[in-house]
């Protein structure tokens, strides 16, 4: 306990962000300081998000996309600057970018225009030109990963189920990389002329294994498939472009990345949005409806069907305007940058301290390389759960269970971890509590 | 520390030593029922001669709560009769669901009352009631399963 750590370079000045965050000022279970390592699972909010939510309902309300009043135009124009915000963000124009409810809605949507464009073109309904590569035959290949969250899995199962696509997926290695070279799960062994899409995620929300994108998405391009990346753990933690990632498809949430719940962000190369048939229908996504049948609006239009979340699109692009505007505390980055450098310094510094703790086994790389935040581990002798009620007891509050991620936690051969996961308001001594609570833990249960 | 009052010593010497574990033959109904939100996994096997729990044997696991409950229900319900059994069951139901407002019978419970700090730990209380859910279930399939059918 009394080892001598390198020190820790890159970090945020975490003080002075934690005191933008209103909720980490209070306490928790008799008294403790919170510890909140669960931003995986969601983030906590600075007073510039809820002030902007906020602002919104007290200065501009009103539907947005419709009507022709002052507040109507505010409100449009607040939620439209918010999409190009968010857009300058993915080095993508504001065209692209679809707003939906949150990043399992924005994979279903993708997988909606699969089983919809198979199913009018049974019947020989009209479909945008172009869609033909969302029509699906039997036999047809969908490929994901081993180590997808169950929102980029579960709708791809479905997908096969409505249309007789064939799942298959790409491996997982013991050190929690992708297995690229595997013979039966390698990227060769599973891609084919039949793969149609490849779903993927950019960094495991269970290992925080970051996973090459672009090698996965050439060889996807290669046989004709559309490339679907889950960046949910990857957007809100380093910067990323989509002119340079490969995907056809990326999808996350607002509200891991500092901003509010009920605002998700589908981005989509836009002749490919363009070839899709709507997910929902009904208002606001329409050209001209007559009762015979309707037309659809172009994207982003076509796809934000019905009165949208304009507070949290806004709240979400103060969230973007707060990332940015981060720097590390000695100057080397800014931004998204100096976020990514400052979880690289934390997740180094927290598997230096589990390592140091008998009986305690990290899932996933423990090399602090091509690796974001999330840290599960497994506790000998002691269930996850047991594991987290006793952090719990001390203020530190993680994630436990299969974390949305059942088919890798099978594959490892255990049915839960503990996840601890950190974010630009958590420092070295948050770490600290938590490797002294899973101490305490193991002493409790007694198996130390 | 409230730990204490979660996890009594009887809790934690039914998960180190659980009572009746391990799948026995023959038996009337067998289930398997798991916990989705934390993955933890039981099966379950009733049987039963004539109103009689002859045997409950369970495999499965989980974290300590869960598992030291399905030991507890084996100690509890083993011997007695079915009835008796779903009654100990309603009552488990009752202080579980209680958010910690009700206050446990040991005369009816037993071990089982050791349980009572779990109710104030709402993502803990499905956990405590996977065996006892388990069980209900398995029971009332063996029982329909050996009810003759009547013809009206």
């Amino acid at each position: 306990m009394t080892a001598v750590h390198a020190p820790v370079t890159g970090l945020l000045d975490v003080e002075r962000v934690a005191a933008d965050f209103p909720i980490l000022s209070r306490t928790v279970r008799g008294g403790n300081r919170l510890v909140y390592l669960d931003s995986g699972a969601t983030s906590q909010k600075p007073s510039a998000v809820l002030d902007a939510e906020r602002g919104f309902y007290t200065q501009h309300n009103a539907a947005v996309h419709r009507g022709a009043h002052l507040l109507a135009e505010e409100a449009t124009d607040a939620y439209e600057a918010a999409r190009e915000k968010i857009a300058a963000l993915l080095g993508a124009t504001a065209r692209e970018l679809v707003f939906t409810k949150n990043a399992t809605e924005a994979i279903n949507l993708v997988a909606y225009s699969f089983s919809n464009a198979t199913a009018k073109a049974q019947f020989g309904r009209p479909l945008p030109a172009g869609a033909e590569r969302f029509v699906l035959r039997p036999g047809d290949e969908i490929v994901v990963t081993e180590m997808e969250h169950h929102a980029n899995l579960l709708p791809w199962q479905e997908v096969c189920d409505k249309t007789g696509a064939v799942l298959r997926w790409i491996g997982v290695d013991d050190s929690g990389r992708l297995d690229l070279d595997h013979p039966a799960h390698g990227l060769k062994a599973v891609l084919g002329e039949r793969t149609r899409v490849v779903a993927l995620t950019h960094q495991s929300n269970v290992m925080g294994t970051i996973t090459p994108v672009r090698v996965v998405a050439d060889a996807a391009h290669a046989v004709g498939a559309l490339v679907v990346v889950d960046a949910c753990q990857s957007v809100p933690h380093m910067p990323v472009d989509v002119s340079l990632l490969g995907a056809d498809f990326l999808a996350f949430s607002g509200h891991k990345m500092l901003g509010p719940s009920g605002i998700g962000v589908l981005w989509g190369r836009y002749e490919i949005l363009e070839s899709m048939p709507p997910f929902l229908s009904g208002g606001s996504m329409i050209e001209t409806v007559r009762m015979e049948g309707s037309t659809f609006a172009p994207p982003p239009q076509r796809f934000e069907a019905g009165v949208p979340m304009a507070a949290q699109a806004i709240g979400l692009g103060a969230a973007v305007d707060y990332l940015q505007s981060l720097e590390s505390g000695d100057g080397s980055a800014r931004g998204l940058a100096a976020v990514a450098a400052h979880e690289h310094a934390l997740t180094g510094y927290a598997l230096e301290a589990l390592s140091e703790i008998p009986g305690v086994r990290v899932v996933g790389p423990t090399d602090n390389r091509e690796r974001g935040s999330a840290v599960s581990f497994v506790v000998e002798g002691v269930h996850a759960h047991d594991v987290g009620q006793v952090l719990d007891d001390r203020g530190v509050e993680v994630r436990v269970g299969h974390h949305c991620a059942w088919p890798l936690h099978r594959r490892f051969g255990i049915a839960a971890t503990t996840r601890a996961t950190f974010y630009v308001y958590n420092g070295t001594r948050d770490i600290d509590d938590l490797a002294s609570a899973v101490r305490a833990a193991q002493v409790f249960f007694r198996v130390a | 520390m409230e730990l204490q009052s979660l996890y009594q010593e009887i809790i934690l010497d039914h998960y180190k030593h659980p009572q009746g574990r391990g799948l026995r033959d023959p038996f009337a109904a067998e289930v398997h029922h798991v916990n989705p939100t934390c993955g933890d996994e039981l099966t379950v096997r009733v049987t039963l001669e004539g109103d009689v729990v002859m045997d409950i044997s369970y495999d499965g696991q989980g974290c300590s709560i869960s598992q030291a409950s399905a030991s507890v229900l084996h100690e509890q319900l083993v011997g007695g009769t079915i009835a008796a059994g779903l009654s100990i069951t309603d009552a488990f139901l009752a202080l579980m669901q209680g958010r910690g407002t009700v206050e446990p019978d040991e005369e009816i419970l037993g071990d089982a009352v050791a349980f009572a700090g779990v109710a104030k730990y709402p993502a803990r209380v499905k956990c405590a009631l996977l065996a006892w859910m388990a069980w209900k279930d398995a029971v009332s399939q063996a029982v329909e399963r050996h009810t003759p059918e009547v013809t009206p």
